[in-house]
């Protein structure tokens, strides 16, 4: 099926942007790497007026990985495979790099931006578990400037976020990775660069086998990544064991109740997500 | 307000200006307007990499690639990389080992094929599954693409002696 | 005749001369397909040409009330819409029953519908404008009413008295019944010491070929000529109902395949929209194309599978099988499909279940029902992947019952390898087969026994891994018992022509056809060794009724085995006939000549005597100098039908080694083995090759393919993203390796190779699965085999 008609517009800057945003109000649809919003369009599950292409626009707010040392940022036009091959991410927030690999195909991840990942937040999504895990912040642009939410509140439910009208995902600001600190990202997909059934992003403190400080946000289980506070308070300060492996286990119970897919029933995935939860754990604890 | 917009991009290093339609996607555009009917469109949803190209270098969907959008840009097709001799070693051991049957992924998995060729030069076969798992073939059960692509990852290597790796990615 | 003019193409056990045959080359015609250089439906060009659009029934079973074309008709860039009425004004509908399927009903047809939809995505109007966008634009602007009707989605209910009957004309919902049963059957069961049953079930798949249904239609009034332009297997097939639908004469049909971009049986049958879209083009007397997008592939390429097996088996305590039993539902849509029908894959289950075993007594009851989904039909393998994984299946529960190795139980009861001709109790027969040299064969291969003894090993540290073995046989190369006894118009012959070309080059025009497999390079191969010519001197031209000889086209795995003969024929008698002219010229007894290396040379002394270009330059230009009576005929037609037997049946054993998360219920593929007689090996790497495109299509179907429908008859994944199937990253290696028993029912000896893969990978791999799953006292029968199914099976969800 061919994408129904449209107008495009490459504006060359912010203000240009917002123009088009004002002007053409819910007409108008920004195109990033158009690596969803193109295979929606040639379905034509929606008919936007005009697309504004804003991948070549040249503003250092959503542009380029940057990294003072404390904080590294990535802007919304950063694609995935920038991601990927980024050394300061690696090992700066080597969860986020353990995850890109799992975010489709090359040829998707050379034109699929973050903005446009976050943007989307599909609730099977790669990125959004992790900004979550990693309590990152997310810095929205509009005409009025810059507004950060924090990624814990900026995913609202399925396909809805924080984003207002006129506004763009610029970045987000990650915490460098703190001394002690490690992270596991898992997921399970039938086959490679498919969304996952389940996943998990994982980060947290090791030190003498206790495990402080960690988070567990999962993908796949829900409308949104869900961030697992009552497993997170199982595990807080306590030393790695089966028992309590076993424990946030069970107390995933109250933290996801997660819904069918096509393939995989909500039982399923609540029992994928504790098989994952273990051996996330496993690998944190036994370290990298 | 969605009329044709006039664009000028290079294809296979010569400019091709054609009028289009925002909606066009790249791969209709190179069917046709320019007569390239190398690229192939399967899905038309970004899943079975039947329509990649290269886009400034980099290989893309075709189908997830407006055609305004790369105005001013270069695209390179299957057309192009068998006219210049680029991926010659590639297309030889393909048909030496019988990847491809009925061609229809062909292209487009060349064109991953020299992605992979060009990015990771040590592969093994598990790294060349994961690199075009991507490419959608129904045909060959992808064994065979598997040998021809490790047999050119060899040869290139003893070419040029080492492992001079271009880009390597992790 | 000469004999010693002729060369043994095949002479079993012995090394002689096969020139090219049995080499591994390469395709000649792939290398304009690496260059993106082919010439698929869509890359064609043509002048005037228009883009026509299907509008679908969103419904799987709806009363159209009214439908309003008018707006869509204004908008831009349309030039016509037709509804159902109009289009069958200039094509008759069909009704797609073979007499020989006793019983066998189906309503009639249309090209587009006409009162009702009976499927979501059946085709209830026709758009057509100047670029395929324009179309898509108007089909919004269409307005319908739709009538729902009750839906019938669950083939389980299909005869239930108390569900309503889709067809009513039909008075039920069952479109084909058969019943089989040999003598001894309840006394085997009752005399038996074990007798085990399981319930399989087969997910409803389909063939997903990357190039989606492409057709253009093109009608000159001048002539009332129609040249169809279309990705078929079946050229011949098609003009045939093209002419009878659209009464056109049948020479005025011309139906032309250039590439085509995947086929495995999707393109075999008779679309609704493909003529539809002829018949636009007669009506708007200009060139009409369709193409079936990936959306409208999944809603409208014909399915497959679908079954449920109850299935049981006698045996006694030492191992030997007395009976299989099974009982097979399928549900295939509301239609029989044009013109094979829907009937064939149940029947073949029927036919083909216990095929590798020597019980003596079978039981199989069929029933094929009408369900509001999307129609079924013949679809790579046919029946084999369920007769095959429902006997497997069920053999290896038995083993296990008995403590029995599977690979011991299957050598107790394989039919004997000098056992053959051997008549099956299902009827059929079997012309030779090596079912044990090939198990044996296979053991070696995959050295079994060290397997096992590493399955053990790593069970003591919690991994799961199995072995799975699926003996097989398969139809290839049918006689016209397969369709033409019914009363389809469909070829069991095929013919091949060839010509010396004047410069001593040789053209072979063949009726069957190619998409991929590599049908051209085998006939340039055999051609090529017969005429004792090199490989660069043959082009072989397939797809154009117009051009090749009459006949059934590339499908059942019939190809290579009917075509080649076809081939070996044509080129012996054009190889007497090259040598009577060179005889003429050089004014010697025939007897004394032969041809090698493009060049006729004398048996006696080894001399070369002349180039085939100099046959040629005199045959064409001089034959003023031949004597008077002499006629040169460098242009030799020979046909080939397999007698004798309905079918030349293939058989093989497939292996595969797999290893189960029985946290996850993921499985890993790790291995596959296959050893495969397919007789006469034309080209190895082309046949390893068919091989493993087609094992990778049955593990598709075992692990991940399924066509999902919700209660109300509405395919849920019917979207490349959603419908999933194998890519290289979850695929094992395939070690494949050959016995050879040629068929004598033809001087070349080939049986088909088409299907094994995909007849025989499921149920490899369910049994691999089940073998992982065994010491968690754990099994699955219903595929695809996925996480969840597994999990459940293990009892952790
Ligand atoms: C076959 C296939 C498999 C895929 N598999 C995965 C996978 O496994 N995991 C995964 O995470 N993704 C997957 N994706 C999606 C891919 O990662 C996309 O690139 C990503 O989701 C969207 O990014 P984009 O830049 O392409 O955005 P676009 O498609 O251009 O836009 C997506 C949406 O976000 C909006 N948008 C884009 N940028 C901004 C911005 N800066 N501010 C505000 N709104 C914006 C757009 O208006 C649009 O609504 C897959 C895609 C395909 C085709
Ligand atoms: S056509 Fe672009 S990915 Fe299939
Ligand atoms: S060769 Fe046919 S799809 Fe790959």
């Amino acid at each position: 099926m061919k994408a129904p008609a449209f107008d495009y517009a490459r504006p060359a800057s912010l203000a240009e942007v917002f123009d088009l945003l004002d002007r053409h109000g819910d007409e108008a649809k920004l195109l990033a790497g158009g690596q969803t919003l193109m295979a929606t369009l040639n379905m034509r599950l929606s008919q936007p007026g005009i697309l504004i292409d804003i991948t070549t626009l040249n503003e250092p707010a959503l542009t380029g990985i940057r990294s003072d040392g404390a904080t590294l940022s990535i802007g919304a036009l950063v694609k995935h495979r920038e991601i990927e091959r980024s050394a300061p991410v690696a090992e700066q927030v080597p969860l986020l790099a353990q995850a890109v690999p799992h975010v489709a195909h090359i040829a998707i991840r050379n034109a699929g931006t973050f903005g446009g990942s976050v943007a989307f937040a599909d609730p099977a999504a790669e990125y959004p578990a992790c900004l979550v895990a990693l309590d990152a912040t997310i810095v929205l642009v509009s005409r009025a400037g810059e507004r950060k939410v924090p990624a814990r509140d900026f995913f609202k439910a399925l396909y809805e976020t924080d984003l207002q009208p006129g506004e763009l995902v610029a970045r987000g600001e990650f915490v460098a990775q703190k001394p002690g600190y490690r992270s596991v990202f898992m997921e399970l997909a039938r086959r490679h660069g498919d969304y996952a059934i389940v996943g998990v992003a994982a980060n947290g403190k090791v030190a003498g086998g206790v495990l402080s400080d960690i988070s567990l946000a999962y993908l796949g289980v829900g409308g949104i990544p869900v961030l697992a506070r009552q497993a997170m308070a199982v595990l807080e300060g306590q030393a790695y064991s089966t028992e309590l492996v076993g424990a946030a286990q069970r107390a995933l119970a109250n933290d996801l109740d997660p819904a069918a897919d096509l393939y995989s029933s909500g039982a399923t995935k609540m029992h994928l997500a504790r098989v994952l939860t273990g051996r996330a754990l496993a690998a944190l604890a036994e370290g990298a | 307000m969605s009329g044709k917009r006039q664009t000028a991009i290079t294809v296979n290093g010569v400019t091709e200006n054609h009028a289009v339609e925002p909606r066009m996607h790249l791969i209709d555009y190179l069917r046709e307007e320019c007569g390239l009917t190398g690229a192939h469109a399967g899905c038309e949803h970004g899943v079975c990499g039947a329509c990649t190209v290269r886009v400034d270098g980099e290989i893309v969907r075709g189908c997830l690639t407006l055609a305004v959008a790369t105005d001013g840009r270069r695209v390179d097709t299957i057309e192009g990389l068998s006219d210049t001799g680029e991926i010659a070693d590639l297309q030889k051991a393909f048909h030496e080992h019988n990847a491809l049957q009925c061609g229809f992924c062909t292209p487009g998995m060349l064109m991953a094929a020299q992605d992979l060729v060009r990015e990771m030069p040590n592969a093994g076969r598990d790294e060349i599954r994961e690199y075009i798992s991507g490419n959608y073939c129904r045909c060959t059960g992808y064994q065979a693409i598997v040998d021809a692509i490790e047999t050119v990852l060899k040869a290139r290597k003893e070419k040029s002696g080492a492992s001079p790796a271009l880009k390597v990615v992790k | 005749m000469n004999a010693r003019a002729e060369l043994p193409v095949s002479a079993p056990g012995t090394k002689a001369d096969t020139g090219y045959i049995g080499k591994s080359i390469p395709r000649a015609n792939a290398k304009r397909l690496l260059q993106g250089r082919g010439a698929y439906t869509d890359d064609l060009r043509f002048p005037r040409l228009a883009h026509v659009v299907f509008f679908r029934s969103p419904h799987a079973h709806a009363r159209i009330v009214s439908l309003d074309l008018s707006k869509a008709r204004q908008s831009p860039g349309v030039i016509a819409t037709f509804d159902g009425h109009a289009i069958a004004e200039y094509c008759t509908p069909w009704v797609a029953v073979l007499s020989h399927l006793k019983g066998l009903k189906s309503p009639a047809q249309y090209a587009v519908a006409i009162e009702r939809a009976c499927w979501q995505g059946e085709a209830v109007a026709a758009i057509i404008a100047e670029t395929r966008a324009q179309a898509e634009d108007a089909l919004q602007l269409i307005e319908v009413e739709w009538e729902e009707l009750p839906v019938l989605t669950d083939m389980e209910l299909a005869l239930d008295p108390a569900t309503p009957v889709i067809h009513p004309d039909l008075g039920d919902n069952l479109c084909f019944h058969r019943d089989f049963t040999t003598e001894g059957v309840d006394d085997a069961f009752a005399r038996a010491d074990l007798v085990v049953e399981d319930t399989f079930h087969f997910g409803r798949h389909t063939g997903v070929t990357l190039e989606g249904r492409t057709i253009v239609a093109d009608y000159n009034p001048a002539q009332h000529s129609l040249t169809v332009y279309q990705g078929t297997q079946a050229p011949h097939m098609m003009q045939d109902i093209m002419s009878r639908h659209l009464n056109i004469p049948e020479a005025n049909v011309r139906v032309v395949t250039k590439d085509v971009g995947g086929s495995f049986g999707i393109k075999v049958h008779v679309y609704p929209d493909e003529m539809a879209t002829a018949a636009i083009s007669v009506m708007l007397r200009r060139p009409v194309k369709f193409i079936a997008d990936r959306l409208e592939s999944f809603l409208t390429d014909i399915h497959a599978r679908e079954h449920r097996v109850r299935t049981r088996l006698a045996a006694t305590k030492e191992g030997k099988i007395l009976a299989f039993e099974i009982d097979d539902l399928t549900g295939i849509g509301p239609y029989s499909v044009y013109p094979r029908t829907s009937g064939i894959e149940g029947n073949q289950v029927v036919n083909l279940t216990g095929g590798p075993y020597a019980h003596k007594e079978y039981r199989a009851r069929l029933d094929v029902v009408f369900t509001n989904k999307n129609v079924t039909c013949q679809y790579r393998g046919v029946g084999h992947p369920i007769a095959v994984a429902v006997t497997e299946g069920i053999v290896d529960l038995a083993a296990q019952k008995l403590g029995m190795d599977p690979a011991e139980f299957r050598r107790i009861n394989l039919i004997p390898d000098d056992a053959y001709p051997y008549t099956f109790p299902s009827g059929l027969k079997f012309e030779l087969l090596s079912h044990h040299q090939c198990l044996d064969k296979l053991l070696a291969l995959m050295d079994y026994t060290a397997l096992r003894a590493e399955q053990t090993r790593l069970r003591g540290k919690g991994i799961y891994r199995g072995i799975g073995l699926a003996a097989m046989i398969e139809v290839t190369n049918p006689s016209p018992a397969f369709y033409g006894v019914g009363g389809a118009r469909i070829s069991a012959q095929d013919g091949a022509t060839i010509r010396l070309e004047p410069s001593g080059m040789v053209t072979v025009l063949v009726s069957v056809t190619e998409q991929g497999q590599g049908n051209d390079a085998v006939f340039a191969q055999i051609a090529a060794t017969v005429l004792g010519i090199t490989m660069e001197k043959v082009k072989v031209v397939t797809g154009d009724t117009e051009v090749t000889p009459y006949g059934g086209g590339t499908w059942a795995s019939r190809g290579a085995g009917i075509g080649g003969e076809a081939v070996l024929q044509s080129a012996k008698a054009l190889k007497s006939n090259i040598l009577d002219i060179a005889a003429a010229i050089l004014n010697v007894d025939k007897g004394t000549l032969d041809i090698t290396g493009n060049e006729v040379y004398d048996k006696l002394t080894g001399a070369t005597k002349m180039p085939l270009s100099e046959v040629g330059r005199v045959g064409y230009f001089r034959p003023d100098t031949l004597p008077m009576d002499f006629q040169s005929e460098l242009t030799v037609t020979r046909h080939y039908t397999p007698r004798g037997y309905g079918f030349t049946f293939t058989n093989g054993i497939q292996a595969s080694l797999v290893e189960v998360d029985p946290d996850t219920g993921f499985v890993k593929l790790l291995k596959h083995w296959v050893v495969e007689d397919c007789g006469t090996i034309l080209n190895p790497m082309l046949v390893d090759e068919q091989m493993r495109g087609g094992i990778v299509q049955g593990i598709g179907g075992a692990l991940f393919e399924e066509c999902l429908y919700s209660a109300d008859g509405q395919m849920l994944n019917g979207s490349m993203a959603d419908y999933l199937v194998p890519m290289a990253g979850e695929m094992p290696d395939m070690v494949i390796a050959h016995v050879e028993s040629p068929t004598k029912t033809s001087e070349l000896g080939a049986k088909g190779a088409g299907e094994a893969g995909t007849a025989g990978a499921p149920a490899a791999v369910m049994n691999a699965i089940n073998d992982a799953l065994l010491p968690l006292n754990a099994r699955v029968s219903s595929q695809p085999f996925t996480p969840e199914k597994i999990l459940r099976a293990l009892g952790k969800v």
